[in-house]
């Protein structure tokens, strides 16, 4: 009788990213209108690009296949309550170590190439994360200054191993060599492998949360650290792992662009990847199922935003000005909690002291 | 002298704690007026209510003459109340002058005027002997004189009522010695003074009447001249049982629970613990009585792994538990009811289930091996909810949605449904409704009974007296004292608490 009775069902899971997806796009049809476009026309570009044919839905899977990835980067660092906004920098570490691998070893048959190349990507990318997780768990350093500076540390070190030991020989352009066929990840059923190993991980990921022991202590000490603690938990410990897997999972992402689009490490390439991640992570409600979908969508309109250009007239910067919109969006309920409740936030990232 | 200060009949309740019933009391200007109470005595409410940051259900209070509407801080401060919070409200990164003019900054062409800013702190700290460097950063202060640049930023505004909520808490004897002269000389520059303590020498050396407060009501008002420190423990501590437990004399057998020659460091790396040994046996109840804030915090926490030991060690069952390891400790057989349930003893966003094996979920039969056990997390949960009364309809439910002493019943379903060795219970039953109370009182016989050595501590000197087989004084880190439960006293206890001897 003292128990607050009355269990609501929870809606907010789906509806606030789904209404942040409807508010964005609104105030984004106000912009298109004002350069005198019909917003629906733009739209209906736009989702019949993306959706509306085989093929469509063919290009927007493998948009949406590095950011089914990025966007798992970032969630499970959620779930620990940890902001990885380093998706972009690890991601860039795996493309290239991936692309290494791939032109580096020879005569290997593509069932070991392909997944020796995706390892070095997890691993490198991993790497790059673990340096923040360990900054984080014994020095008390924000993982947001860390992973951002890690962001510029790697994208400095591509550009000079791509320049210098990796570059691809006699040729003018910044560039690795091209990959070995054997490195190539082929296609399944018209689409890309990569699409169904993110899916993949993801339903992994997702398990893992739910039913494992690493699951629920990453969980506990991104709900209450000092329960955590409390509890018997290695703060520590789970704040390296949990980087460390979100810093695989980007790596793989980097590498699943190097492996089945690029064919080879491309400083120029794969830009924006992991800050989208950020994106899909959040409208996925950190949840490593919810991150398909948001990919998904927001892959789509990458996929399309050359073609509503073309057929509207509606500049490409359309789709980043929707995207901000809906991370705005997004995020602005989860915020409002977090301010709210700062004694326990929930998936949301701890306080900027240690 | 006028009267600043009226406050006539004020009530408040959160929930279905009484916080104050029906208080009256004046403060003249010039006046000291110490508040003594015991923790949850309803001191803290009172005060702010005064200084508009608790709305009073009822009652009303008068500065001036004029009656303050109810939740104006705003007001408060115009009217020329001040007031020093237990924990300071400063920026540690700025200096001395920066901190006292912030929200009202001297200004030129609408410009900060730093000179003048730092002149008129010179003259301010001038004016009321409190000598302070404006220069000087925060953070770099001691924590004296960092109160002292809270109480000149009150003065800035003229205050003629000042409130200091527990001041001496954070002072070393010294800084205390200090504070009380600058308290007597404000109070004779006519400026009335209400001070929150619960330190009786403090009370004696410088109130000019002292107003005794008891579970939110008013004892008395007397002065250090009628009065005396003893008396003064007896109207503080000495309120009759209200609630009787029924239990058997304990059977005490062999140490469980062994504590030696400990030392711990506090938050603010003062030693805490000092050299502090002690033994609790199989089948009783050791009672930790004293005034919060005298180390008790930093004894369980050290003896549940939880906080460094900077010098001496814990024994369970003759097994050294190793620092920094609340793990270690919970498998060498060590329950721990921790004081914050919030902060250390729930994942409130968690559900009923889930809280009940949060410390065990990594062991069979909750897992097996990597391999979380769901359903055997849900039937423990719904055993644990019936078994130890949570009122809730199922296991399933956050515990975000239950009431604190439904909260509390978790966490003690959790501790006390495991192998029983040690239990360590911190302010087992602080905030929460009088049947969860004795519930949990109940359910630490039980485990007596049933063999365990309970340590209890608890700031309610009730619940010590009707619990404890033996009690322990603890005061300024050490043990005074030990009583076995017949031989134990309340007002000897509660002079010894407040650091008298006895």
């Amino acid at each position: 009788m003292d128990a607050k009775q009355g269990r609501k069902l929870d809606f907010s899971p789906i509806l606030v990213p789904l209404l942040s997806i409807v508010v964005a796009l609104e105030f984004g049809g106000i912009l298109v209108l004002v350069q005198g476009i019909n917003p629906l026309l733009a739209y209906e570009v736009l989702f019949t690009t993306a959706f509306g044919s085989f093929d469509g839905i063919a290009i927007t899977l493998a948009k949406a296949t590095p950011l089914i990835l990025s966007g798992l980067a970032v969630a499970i660092c959620l779930r620990a309550g940890l902001f990885n906004i380093g998706a972009q920098g690890q991601l860039i570490s795996g493309a290239l170590a991936s692309a290494w691998a791939g032109y580096t070893f020879v005569g290997l048959p593509a069932l070991v190439h392909v997944p020796l190349a995706l390892i070095f990507g997890a691993f490198f990318g991993a790497l790059v994360a673990l340096v923040a997780g360990v900054l984080k768990a014994y020095r008390g350093v924000h993982e947001v200054i860390t992973t951002i500076m890690l962001n510029s540390i790697v994208i400095a070190l591509s550009d000079y191993l791509t320049s210098n030991p990796f570059k691809e020989p006699d040729q003018p352009l910044t560039r690795t060599p091209k990959i070995q066929d054997s490195a190539q990840m082929p296609d399944l059923l018209g689409l890309p492998l990569g699409f169904f190993l993110a899916i993949g991980l993801s339903i992994t990921l997702w398990w893992i949360m739910k039913n494992t022991t690493t699951g629920f202590s990453i969980e506990t000490i991104g709900r209450n650290k000092n329960a955590g603690w409390y509890a018997g938990i290695s703060v520590k410990k789970t704040v390296m792992l949990s980087m460390l897997i979100g810093g695989a999972v980007a790596g793989v992402a980097g590498a699943v662009e190097t492996l089945s689009i690029v064919g080879r490490f491309e400083p120029a390439f794969n830009a924006g990847l992991g800050f989208d991640g950020i994106t899909v992570a959040f409208l996925g409600r950190a949840n490593p199922l919810g991150v398909i979908p948001a990919a998904i969508l927001i892959g789509g309109m990458r996929a399309s935003a050359s073609t509503v250009q073309f057929e509207a007239g509606a500049a490409p910067e359309l789709v980043d000005l929707l995207l901000a919109m809906i991370l705005f969006f997004v995020t602005a309920p989860l915020l409002a909690k977090f301010f709210k409740n700062r004694k326990e936030s929930v998936a949301m990232t701890s306080g900027w002291s240690n | 002298m006028n009267t600043l200060l009226e406050i006539e009949g004020v009530s408040k309740r959160f929930g279905a704690v009484i916080a104050n019933e029906n208080i009256s009391l004046t403060v003249k200007g010039g006046e000291i007026l110490a508040l003594l109470g015991e923790n949850g005595a309803g001191k803290s409410t009172l005060v702010k209510a005064v200084f508009g940051l608790v709305r009073p259900d009822s009652g009303t209070i008068k500065i001036d003459g004029i009656v303050m509407e109810s939740s104006d801080t705003a007001a408060a401060i115009a009217r020329g109340v001040g007031m020093v919070h237990q924990h300071f409200q400063l920026v540690p990164v700025m200096s001395v002058t920066e901190n006292l003019i912030l929200g009202d900054e001297p200004k030129r062409f609408g410009v900060l005027n730093i000179k003048r800013a730092r002149a008129e702190v010179l003259s301010l700290s001038e004016k009321y002997g409190l000598e302070v460097d404006p220069d000087a950063i925060i953070e770099d202060l001691p924590v004296g004189m960092a109160q002292r640049v809270e109480i000149l930023k009150a003065l800035r505004r003229d205050v003629k009522l000042l409130i200091l909520d527990e001041p001496t808490a954070v002072l070393t004897p010294q800084e205390t010695d200090e504070l009380l002269e600058v308290l007597r000389n404000l109070a004779k520059r006519g400026v009335g003074i209400l001070f929150i303590t619960h330190k009786l020498r403090e009370v004696m050396a410088v109130a000019d009447r002292i107003a005794v407060l008891r579970d939110g009501k008013l004892m008395g008002t007397t002065t250090p001249k009628e009065s005396s420190e003893s008396k003064l423990a007896q109207m503080m501590v000495g309120r009759e049982v209200v609630l009787r437990v029924e239990k058997g004399p304990g059977k005490p057998k062999e140490v469980l629970l062994a504590v030696r020659n400990l030392k711990v460091i506090d938050d603010r790396k003062l030693e805490a613990v000092r050299d502090l040994s002690l033994e609790v046996h199989a089948g009783e109840i050791l009672g930790i009585a004293g005034v919060e804030g005298n180390g008790q915090r930093e004894l369980v926490e050290a003896i549940c792994s939880m906080r460094p030991r900077s010098s001496g060690e814990v024994m369970v069952k003759g097994q050294v538990i190793p620092n920094l390891s609340p793990r270690a400790a919970h498998l060498a057989g060590v329950s721990h009811i921790p004081e914050d349930r919030e902060k250390h003893g729930l994942v409130t966003s968690y559900s009923i289930a889930d809280n009940l094996v949060l410390n065990r979920f990594d062991q069979a039969p909750f897992a097996n091996g990597w391999i979380r056990n769901l359903e055997k997390v849900a039937n423990n949960g719904e055993a644990l909810v019936e078994k130890f009364d949570i009122r809730a309809p199922n296991a399933s439910l956050s515990a975000d949605s239950l009431s604190g002493g439904n909260k509390q019943k978790v966490v003690v379903a959790r501790e006390l449904s495991q192998q029983l060795d040690v239990v360590v219970a911190s302010q087992p039953t602080r905030g929460i409704d009088v049947g969860s109370i004795e519930f949990i009182h109940n359910q630490l016989i039980s485990a007596r009974d049933a063999g365990a050595a309970v340590l209890l501590v608890s700031a309610e000197l009730d619940e010590i007296l009707s619990l404890a087989d033996r009690i322990a004084v603890i005061s300024n880190g050490k043990i005074v004292a030990t009583f076995g439960s017949k031989e134990a006293d309340r007002n000897t206890i509660g002079r010894l608490m407040a650091g008298l001897a006895s």
